[in-house]
């Protein structure tokens, strides 16, 4: 946005200001986020920059909090060296490691899940006739609106009920319906441009419903049900508070694990783990770029 | 002509090929397509009521019923055991504000030696308390002599305890036998019942709930209100400038959309604390002295730059989208009549935002009135929002009723507005990145 050239003294001395304002919003945004990382790589237990880190003193950097990771909870954490046992003994009880892994196995089914039912749904929700459109939309997106404490609580009487407490089943369970509105949504946002003559094409070639759908359709509005599948593993991934209330004792999560080291002991390994979590989130944002763009040029909407 | 006269094809109305009217061929089509748009949202449909709505209307029936003076479940049977049989008996055969009798307490010590038998008191003693404070260890304390007391049961009663002829304590148990009750909704909104059942306010000193409705509110409105504050700039910013850039300056806002909120939390940890970095910033920068270090975490301003940062998205995505296609000839037609750019701004350009505004503000309050995570690890006391207290009835004080209705009353503000954004911005118009 240029200046125009017939802009008056204030209004360039405004424009200026204008675009300094913006950058420390856009600093407000980021900061936060990045400053992490190199906290993370703190030679001591504190959450500033000591004197060696802003020296550049290599000192005062190292990768103990990543080591701890790894070793919190180990029955024998200072074997040296560090040879398959080690490994395999991190493998089956350092405390993060299983935490990531149930958050994995967690994640993983409640997207494919999220990812099937949410997809199916969007296809019928895009059709012209469906009935009661409106409303069906608004009760499947309402699990992203309702706080969350209150899906919670109601999910901890229902378990309690059910007996599906304490299980892996109960907890996909609510994560896939939380993720649901995320796939709806991209994926209702693809099928937006979506040219109908292309299915009608098809089936006037002799193409039955399945074939039309696996060979059509689906490549088309892949990209959106691969991102509508991202946000459902995000969502999972990062949720706390239904494993809370639901999960038993030793169903750790990453996110639950973070939540007890804030309010507990809070350690400088959390930054390591929150840095590993900016990574992947950086990963995923890419990726959900990139597939944005693979899509509206697929669509032939206009390049980005 | 005589041929055509012959053919009800051409004379009656319209059919398809098979001889089938028209009209009818043509609606059956369209139910059809109906049914199969239909089928193809049913399973989904069906998940979300088992794991959503249902678990969700028990919460509500949980708000209305709570069944532990009258009904305990026997987890070895399998078998609801009805427990306090003849009191209830009484209540029912006596008016609200009877002076109980010797019959009255005879049913109550009988109620209460059966239900030590099934070892229910605990289960009785804790429904009560959540009225009658302190009356839990005086159920359980003398459940368990009431096996041997003789009668006249009032009299052994009160040498057990005198408290046991107490007004309140009365209401409260005819209260409890019942099945259906708002109690906990008058507990959730800071009334409670006096001893001839009218709804009266609970103490000054014992009203929370109310107040902390109020601050809810108030902290989610000036929340949004921030956000709007500091979304808007960068909304016009990336609307305005060619997609290219825009595009790159988009990953500052997308990024923490996608950063776990845990990690973004952790960082405003990190950066408000005492000995944080901001602070030592400001201490090395002599912008204030070392023992007079800003506590901005774990109070209100914790919770409010928390929260504004990781709702930001939430209001410059919708605002972005309706600023982007706004045609920049109509600010240049105003500026070429004579309007200041002030003007222009303000009378051209701003009321064109409106819409984005509406449903920015609607999104991040909504968000706001039932935030829990970050209230909960960076508010301290001051800045809890009502979520924390429900999540407080729930594991900590395990009063579970009043926790489904404080959600329950929750859950109706939000979905009012959730039927407001519906309305006005439409549900469907929702995007993410």
């Amino acid at each position: 946005m240029a200046l125009p050239t017939y802009a008056t003294p204030l209004e360039k001395i405004w424009h200026y200001a204008y675009l300094v304002i913006c950058a420390s919003i856009f600093l407000f945004l980021i900061a936060p986020i990045l400053i992490v990382i190199p906290l993370s790589f703190n030679a001591e237990p504190y959450f500033t920059f000591t004197e060696k880190m802003l020296a550049f003193d290599p000192t005062g950097y190292s990768t103990r909090w990543y080591d701890l990771l790894l070793t919190f909870g180990m029955e024998n954490p200072d074997s040296v060296p560090r040879d398959g046992s080690w490994w395999a003994d991190a493998w089956e009880n350092a405390a993060w490691i299983n935490a990531a892994k149930n958050s994995v196995i967690i994640g993983f089914f409640s997207t494919i899940l999220a990812t099937c039912l949410g997809t199916l749904a969007a296809l019928g929700l895009s059709r012209p006739e469906m009935p009661f459109r409106r409303s069906i939309m608004a009760v499947l997106i309402s699990p992203m609106i309702v706080p969350i404490i209150i899906t919670a609580t109601g999910l901890f009487f229902f378990y309690s009920a059910t007996g599906l407490a304490n299980s892996y089943l109960g907890i996909i369970m609510a994560h896939a319906t939380l993720g649901i509105p995320f796939v709806i949504i991209t994926v209702t946002a693809t099928l937006v441009g979506f040219d109908h003559s292309l299915t009608r094409a098809a089936a006037s070639l002799g193409a039955n419903p399945s074939t039309t759908f696996f060979k059509i359709t689906m490549p088309l509005i892949l990209p959106g049900v691969v991102s509508g599948a991202l946000f459902a593993f995000v969502t999972s991934f990062d949720e706390v508070v239904v494993v809370l209330f639901v999960a038993a004792h030793d169903q750790q999560t990453i996110p639950r694990q973070m939540w007890n080291g804030i309010r507990e002991q809070i350690s400088p390994a959390i930054l390591s783990v929150a840095t590993i979590l900016v990574v992947v989130s950086i990963a995923l944002l890419a990726t959900v770029e990139l597939l944005r763009r693979r899509s509206e040029r697929l669509r032939g909407v206009s390049p980005g | 002509m005589s041929d055509a006269q012959a053919d009800p094809a051409l004379t009656g109305p319209l059919t398809t090929a098979d001889g089938r009217p028209l009209k009818a061929a043509l609606a059956r089509a369209e139910a059809r397509s109906k049914r199969r748009a239909f089928f193809l949202v049913l399973p989904l449909l069906l998940f979300v009521v088992v794991t959503f709505l249902m678990p969700i209307g028990q919460m509500l029936a949980k708000s209305v019923n709570n069944s532990g003076f009258y009904s305990w479940k026997d987890r070895d049977a399998h078998v609801n055991v009805p427990l306090m049989v003849d009191l209830r008996g009484w209540f029912d055969d006596n008016p609200v504000g009877t002076v109980p009798d010797e019959a009255a307490y005879a049913a109550l010590v009988a109620g209460l030696s059966h239900a030590r038998e099934v070892k229910a008191i605990g289960q009785i003693g804790t429904r009560i308390n959540y009225e009658v404070s302190g009356s839990r260890s005086m159920f359980t304390k003398s459940a368990r002599r009431a096996a041997k007391l003789e009668p006249p049961f009032k009299e052994a009663l009160l040498d057990l305890d005198d408290d046991w002829d107490d007004p309140k304590l009365w209401g409260s148990m005819r209260n409890a036998s019942k099945a259906f009750t708002i109690d906990f909704y008058l507990s959730a909104i800071d009334r409670t019942r006096d001893a001839d059942g009218n709804i009266v306010k609970v103490d000054e000193d014992r009203a929370v709930y109310v107040l902390l409705f109020k601050r809810t509110l108030i902290l989610s409105a000036v929340i949004t209100f921030l956000t709007f504050l500091l979304g808007f700039p960068i909304a016009h910013l990336l609307a305005t400038l060619p997609l290219r850039h825009s595009n790159l300056l988009m990953i500052f806002v997308l990024l923490p959309f996608w950063t776990s909120l845990l990690v973004r939390t952790t960082s405003w940890i990190v950066l408000l604390q005492s000995q944080g970095v901001v602070n030592d910033v400001w201490v090395s920068a002599g912008l204030i002295a070392d023992e007079s270090r800003v506590q901005m975490i774990y109070n209100q301003t914790g919770t409010i730059i928390a929260m504004t940062h990781i709702l930001l998205p939430f209001m410059v995505l919708p605002l972005y989208s309706v600023m982007r296609p706004i045609d920049p000839s109509y600010v240049r037609a105003a500026r070429s009549l004579g309007a200041t750019s002030w003007t222009a701004f303000r009378r051209i350009y701003m009321p064109q935002t409106v819409p984005g505004i509406g449903a920015g503000g609607l999104l991040v309050f909504i968000l706001a009135v039932g935030y829990y995570i970050t209230p909960a690890l960076v508010g301290g006391s001051s800045g809890q929002l009502i979520s924390n207290l429900i999540a407080f009835h729930m594991q900590k004080s395990l009063n579970w009723s009043l926790a489904a209705a404080l959600a329950s009353l929750l859950l109706f503000g939000v979905l009012l507005l959730y039927w407001l954004y519906d309305r006005l911005i439409g549900i469907d118009n929702l995007k993410l990145g």
